[in-house]
């Protein structure tokens, strides 16, 4: 997300920042997945206060001097989706008309995007503890 | 090492391939990286004819660039995506195989020589 690399002040990309980035995206993506699904259900006074389902959408970050390229959260978007309008005169937050609003988030969704983000954060874990081994052996050469 | 842009080096051709397949690596995980983003289009390195500039005297980074090439999809995807993880993975793990193999050529070649200089 921030710009800044977690290695020091050397402004070289390697594979271990490229990897880390890309995993702390898939960290927002599903921490954007866990919100909706927390506030699916909830209810709402009026149609603007309802919740509405949150979405990140990756943005790619080329590192000119290394050719490799990470991945940033280039903005968090909310749905257009309308809110839910549900016909219950019994409910406490109820308006005039008997109407409460319900957040549109679609639990099936949000579970498959929460299943997609966790599966490329663990190729992301896969591929740098081999790169990591590669490097080690590397080192190790004698 | 060697200067690596000639075959007569102390490790011929493997130095070239060692550094190719590191880069080679970094793409493929920049691939695996931007698996989610929007209009991202994978890249890869044909290694053939990278290590094939490269051991006719290019520069690393120029062998690179012209043998970088944009992986074709199978499926395309509406958010114009090109990244397809089987793919990147299988890609990735020849790859890794490949270093592996190049590495053992290298620490075979300098066990040879630690050999000849002890003398035993």
């Amino acid at each position: 997300m921030s710009g800044s690399n977690s290695f020091g002040n050397s402004g070289q990309m390697s594979l271990f920042t490229l990897a880390q980035r890309g995993m702390s995206a898939q960290m927002v993506r599903m921490n954007a997945a866990a919100s909706n699904l927390a506030n699916a259900g909830s209810v709402s006074a009026t149609e603007d206060g309802a919740y509405k389902p949150i979405r990140p959408v990756f943005a790619e970050q080329l590192d000119q001097a290394t050719g490799l390229s990470s991945v940033r959260v280039g903005g968090i978007y909310k749905s257009q989706q309308a809110a839910i309008r549900e016909h219950n005169p019994g409910h406490p937050l109820a308006d005039e008309n008997g109407d409460v609003w319900t957040a549109p988030v679609d639990e099936n969704a949000e579970m498959v995007e929460m299943l997609d983000s966790s599966r490329q954060y663990q190729n992301l874990v896969e591929a740098l503890s081999t790169a990591k081994q590669l490097m080690l052996d590397t080192m190790r050469l004698k | 090492m060697s200067d690596g842009t000639t075959n007569n080096g102390l490790f011929g051709i493997h130095a070239a391939a060692l550094e190719l397949r590191s880069q080679r690596m970094g793409l493929l995980t920049s691939n695996i990286a931007n698996a989610a983003t929007p209009g991202y289009k994978a890249r890869d390195i044909d290694f053939a004819s990278a290590l094939k500039a490269r051991t006719s005297g290019m520069s690393q980074d120029q062998a690179v660039s012209g043998a970088t090439r944009y992986r074709v999809p199978v499926m395309p995807s509406l958010d114009g995506n090109t990244v397809e993880l089987g793919n990147e993975q299988v890609a990735f793990s020849e790859n890794a195989v490949g270093y592996s193999a190049t590495l053992s050529f290298i620490s075979g070649r300098v066990n040879t020589i630690t050999r000849a200089l002890k003398g035993d």
